[in-house]
């Protein structure tokens, strides 16, 4: 049993608990959107008593909190427990394209799983500046946009898209034409800086 | 007591997350540059049957666990902030290859540099709430 789940999954497979995740939240009473918990963790920190869009009842929040921290565990299952045999397959045309621009995707697990690179993501190569930008700036525009179009891939483009929600496309648009223009354009240009 | 069926669906979900390689930097930018059909199945496929679920809880009128409604109210109808918000974070999710969710999935197998990512996500919505009223929603 054990062994079949640590198989890399289909994509049909995936998509469709990615549905049951959203089903559950929802009829547990809460909602399938993880940016938020972003803003919850600002108003934790106080950030309520300077600015009045963090003053709200945190604890209405907590249930997401634990949300997230159920999905720290289920990481860390999902390496051990079931962990893959190998690490993930990308598209040859993709590998050649990140090798151009200085990143190896491992062939081998004693290279790497396959879900970061370890040129950007190593604790010994974080402190470089172009890696820098990419975690922290990258970081900090996860956070910007995700609460400026009021969520993420979870609430919009799962939850918003499952309800029909015409602003929710109009955000999926928006992130698409954002990650074209960094996959194309700025992130090749900063890999070979 | 009440919240062990979030950490349950949590734990789920973080699984789900990894072995669906949804967290793979790798998989993100092999998205983004067209070159796999995977990660839009998975989106799609969550999409269409995600969609089918919610049309039958209305139709059926399901109430939560605990008598309530479900969180399923329409959103107000604007574009500037859905569609420059959204751009932003596309930014932000190709570059570091990782949207909100993954952030803590990735936590969790113990890929340490993703915590500078998560407090400067959490920087950047407070510097959101900071410009808030400038902005155009």
């Amino acid at each position: 049993m054990i062994e079949w789940i640590s198989q890399p999954w289909h994509w049909a497979v995936s998509g469709a608990m990615i549905a049951l995740v959203m089903w559950l939240l929802l009829w547990f009473g809460g909602e399938f959107g993880v940016s938020s918990t972003l803003k919850t963790m600002c108003t934790i920190g106080g950030a309520g008593k300077r600015y009045e869009f963090f003053n709200f009842d945190w604890k209405a929040q907590i249930w997401n909190l634990v949300f997230i921290g159920g999905a720290v565990i289920g990481g860390f299952l999902g390496v051990t427990v079931f962990g893959s045999p190998e690490p993930v397959q990308i598209a040859e045309s993709t590998q050649e394209y990140l090798n151009s621009v200085g990143i190896d995707t491992p062939q081998t697990l004693a290279e790497g799983r396959g879900y970061v690179p370890q040129e950007i993501f190593a604790l010994d190569n974080i402190f470089s500046v172009v890696n820098l930008i990419v975690l922290v700036v990258g970081g900090v525009l996860i956070g910007f946009g995700t609460r400026w179009a009021g969520g993420c891939t979870s609430g919009h483009a799962i939850s918003g898209l499952s309800n029909l929600q015409l602003p929710s496309l109009i955000a999926v648009v928006g992130f698409f034409i954002g990650g074209l223009v960094m996959a194309w354009g700025i992130l090749p240009f900063l890999l070979t800086m | 007591m009440k919240f062990i069926k979030y950490l349950a669906v949590g734990i789920l979900f973080g699984i789900v997350m990894t072995k669906s390689e949804a967290v793979s930097w790798f998989r993100i930018q092999e998205m983004f540059r067209f070159e796999s059909f995977h990660m839009y199945g998975i989106i799609g496929t969550a999409v269409v049957l995600g969609a089918i679920g919610v049309a039958i809880f209305k139709k059926f009128n399901i109430k939560s666990v605990d008598g309530g409604d479900l969180r399923l109210r329409d959103k107000t109808f604007s574009v500037p902030r859905y569609l420059f918000g959204g751009i932003i974070f596309g930014l932000g999710w190709a570059m570091t290859g990782a949207c909100p969710g993954p952030l803590f999935t990735l936590l969790g197998q113990g890929v340490w540099s993703i915590l500078l990512v998560i407090v400067s996500a959490v920087a950047g919505t407070y510097l959101y709430g900071a410009v808030r009223a400038k902005l155009p929603h």
